[in-house]
């Protein structure tokens, strides 16, 4: 887990500090922010999915500092953010409370420490297959994968009780079903893939994952 | 009035609250001459706005007291009111203030009789207890004013009630053609003693300051506690105007928030423990009687600490590590409820209370840089308060001594968030360092006439 840059680093400050919130800072999105959190609970009070969290962003910033690794990297908590910005927009030291979930969620994801089974975490790999394959998004694909997600009778039950909206948007052209088949995307798909791949090679050096 | 004799060697202090009336006795009695301002009718400032003083628990009218006789008797301390700064050019030894003195429409014979107050019928917002009550548009600003004059509003004057007004007065005290004035100020040293102001609480949107009516701030439920305030020194509801026995205090309403005030504004922990203790004075044992404190962490600076642990034995006050994330009114009971989550075990609560106080931070009254143009500007932090620099104001004469000799300073919360006792001694140090300038300009005057 020491796989932090500053092992030369002579200050005694940054020798005794936390390993696990120096990784954050390194390797999370936005991670150094979490030092700035001064516990004050205003997030926690203020995120819409109020109980439902087993660790609040208040609480997850604080795990972080205790060197919970295990803990926060297997949590389903980040994965459950909506991204509605309450958070953000109330937080006296202005921590950019929800790209840090979202960042915390990404690097779980890529250390292979989230949870399996979790539906936020397996519609953002359905999202990101769907539009990294084409470099479009194709939504009669995304959503029909959606539906079956949980096997094919949940998906058939799914599709039936969504019949309503799917037609309603077929008819406002808001879904476009001739995509099923044909699929799209931008030219040049080979291209995307390099880039894409270089990208991943990049942040993996930076980051010291293989 | 505008033929004020004043020469480089006079000190002008502006703001004639606690800070200011100190910095002005101190020099004045050390021999100099002093000019005092202030915008209000009445010497003061907030103190005279608060019910008790913390540590000791005493009435803020005895010390004023004091002042007012200290100031009575001093010949050398001239006090303006209704007189407000607007303009400061120059440099050390050798400014100019630029004063507006708004009208009174009262002349100095008026003996306060009240005659007046009874003739009219027009009423204003009471500025003294910030617009909770009402008061008669020609009044006395507060029972211990200072000068004890009347003061008749703007908004009577052309009408029938301000004729009423004047044809009541026995002594021909009441002019009603009096005009705003602006008179330019001679000075060699400057003390700003402005003070502050408490923030605007309906900008912190999640407590709903404006939308629930059981949402105060801690100046207002000052004066709630004063026997001759808005609701006759009880503690109220005032959506229903029944006793509230069961108060919310809510710490950093509006500070340590990059969204608001960054700073800490230093004496609403004390503000807010004190306050918790008024409730033991009106309701002595009865157990419906409690103050619960929401706070990110209590700063009672040095020996408040003591204060702090007597009010934590106090059964009726009950702590909660937490800034509330936001206020919502009760659908059934119209009572406030707080929402949060505490940072000793991520608790989430909703928490019903009878009142709420915002314990509002503190912020300079006057954008000082907007009215500052001397030759050296004046150094103020990133909250606007008054830096001690060495080059406020200073002057620009050539002499590497005197180079950049500061002659503007700061006293009270115009420098600092500070509580009373605090601000004395920074007005006093204010009264020094200003002596120490005049004293300069004497000794150079006096060189300059024997050469
Ligand atoms: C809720 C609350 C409770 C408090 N309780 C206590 C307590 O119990 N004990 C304690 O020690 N402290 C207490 N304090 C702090 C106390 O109020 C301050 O320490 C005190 O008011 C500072 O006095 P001052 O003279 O510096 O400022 P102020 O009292 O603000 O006086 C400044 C004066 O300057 C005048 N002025 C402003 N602008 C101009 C201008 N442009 N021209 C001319 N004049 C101007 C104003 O009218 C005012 O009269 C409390 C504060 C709060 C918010
Ligand atoms: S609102 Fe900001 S400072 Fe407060 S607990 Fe959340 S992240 Fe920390
Ligand atoms: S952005 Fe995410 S963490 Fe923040 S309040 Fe919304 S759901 Fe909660
Ligand atoms: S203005 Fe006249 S009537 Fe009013 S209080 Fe003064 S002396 Fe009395
Ligand atoms: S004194 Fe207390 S309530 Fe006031 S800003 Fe500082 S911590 Fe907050």
């Amino acid at each position: 887990m020491n796989q932090t840059t500053s092992v030369s680093d002579p200050s005694p400050v940054e020798k005794y500090r936390n390993n696990f919130l120096k990784e954050v800072e390194a390797n999370v999105e936005e991670g150094d922010w979490v030092k700035m959190c001064m516990q004050c609970g205003v997030c926690s009070g203020s995120c819409p999915l109020g109980s439902a969290w087993a660790h609040p962003p208040q609480e997850l910033f604080m795990m972080i500092r205790a060197g919970q690794r295990e803990e926060v990297l297997r949590s389903e908590s980040m994965w459950m953010c909506t991204s509605c910005y309450s958070c953000v927009v109330r937080c006296p030291r202005e921590l950019p409370i929800m790209h840090i979930m979202h960042g915390l969620a990404n690097y779980a994801n890529r250390l292979g420490l989230a949870p399996k089974m979790n539906p936020t975490k397996r519609f953002a790999k359905l999202f990101w297959d769907n539009i990294a394959a084409t470099g479009r998004v194709n939504e009669s694909r995304l959503s029909i994968k959606l539906y079956f997600m949980n096997g094919l009778v949940s998906g058939i039950k799914t599709a039936f009780a969504m019949r309503k909206v799917g037609l309603g948007m077929l008819k406002t052209h808001r879904l476009n079903l001739i995509g099923f088949f044909r699929a799209g995307g931008i030219k040049e798909k080979n291209q995307l893939q390099q880039m894409l791949n270089k990208a991943y090679e990049i942040e993996d050096k930076r980051k010291g994952l293989s | 009035m505008s033929n004020i004799v004043a020469t480089h060697e006079t000190i002008l202090v502006i703001g004639g609250g606690i800070s200011g009336m100190t910095t002005a006795l101190e020099a004045a009695e050390c021999g100099k001459d002093v000019i005092l301002i202030e915008k209000n009718p009445a010497l003061g400032g907030r103190v005279s706005q608060l019910y008790k003083y913390f540590p000791k628990l005493c009435r803020p009218s005895c010390g004023q007291e004091i002042n007012l006789r200290r100031i009575k008797a001093n010949k050398r301390l001239r006090v303006l009111t209704m007189a407000e700064i607007e303009n400061l050019t120059g440099e050390a030894g050798n400014y100019t203030a630029t004063v507006k003195i708004h009208p009174r429409y009262v002349k100095e014979n008026c003996t306060a009789c009240g005659a007046c107050a009874r003739a009219v019928t027009a009423q204003i917002d009471d500025p003294h207890n910030y617009g909770m009550s009402k008061i008669g548009a020609a009044y006395l600003p507060n029972n211990m004013a200072y000068p004890q004059r009347y003061v008749i509003d703007p908004s009577i004057v052309g009408t029938e009630q301000g004729e009423k007004a004047k044809a009541a007065c026995p002594v021909d005290a009441i002019d009603l053609d009096m005009q705003e004035q602006s008179m330019k100020i001679k000075c060699g040293a400057v003390v700003f003693a402005t003070g502050w102001r408490p923030y605007d609480a309906s900008r912190i949107e999640p407590y709903g300051y404006e939308r629930y009516e059981d949402v105060i701030t801690s100046v207002e439920l000052e004066r709630m506690m004063d026997p001759f305030g808005p609701s006759a020194g009880k503690l109220v509801r005032p959506s229903t105007g029944e006793e509230a026995k069961d108060i919310a205090f809510i710490q950093c309403a509006g500070s340590r928030d990059r969204n608001h005030l960054s700073h800490c504004s230093r004496i609403c922990c004390m503000a807010s423990l004190k306050q918790s203790t008024y409730l033991g004075e009106k309701y002595g044992d009865d157990e419906d009687a409690k103050a619960t404190i929401y706070y990110i962490d209590i700063r009672t600076i040095d020996r408040f600490e003591d204060f702090e642990r007597q009010v934590r034995q106090d059964k009726k006050v009950k702590f909660i590590k937490s800034k509330v994330a936001s206020i919502v009114k009760h659908p059934d009971s119209g009572k406030p409820v707080l929402i949060g989550v505490d940072t000793h075990g991520y608790h989430r609560y909703e928490n019903a209370h009878d009142l709420v106080v915002l314990a509002v931070g503190m912020q300079p009254s006057l954008d000082i840089a907007s009215i500052t143009h001397t030759t050296h500007g004046i150094a103020l932090d990133s909250s606007g308060f008054i830096e001690l620099d060495s080059a406020n104001g200073g002057s620009a004469n050539g002499d590497s001594e005197n180079a950049a000799v500061n002659g503007v300073f700061g006293a009270g919360c115009a420098s600092n968030p500070l509580d009373v006792n605090r601000s004395v001694q920074s007005a006093t140090a204010a009264a020094l360092r200003a002596i120490q300038v005049v004293n300069r300009v004497a000794a150079s005057s006096s060189a300059a006439r024997s050469q």
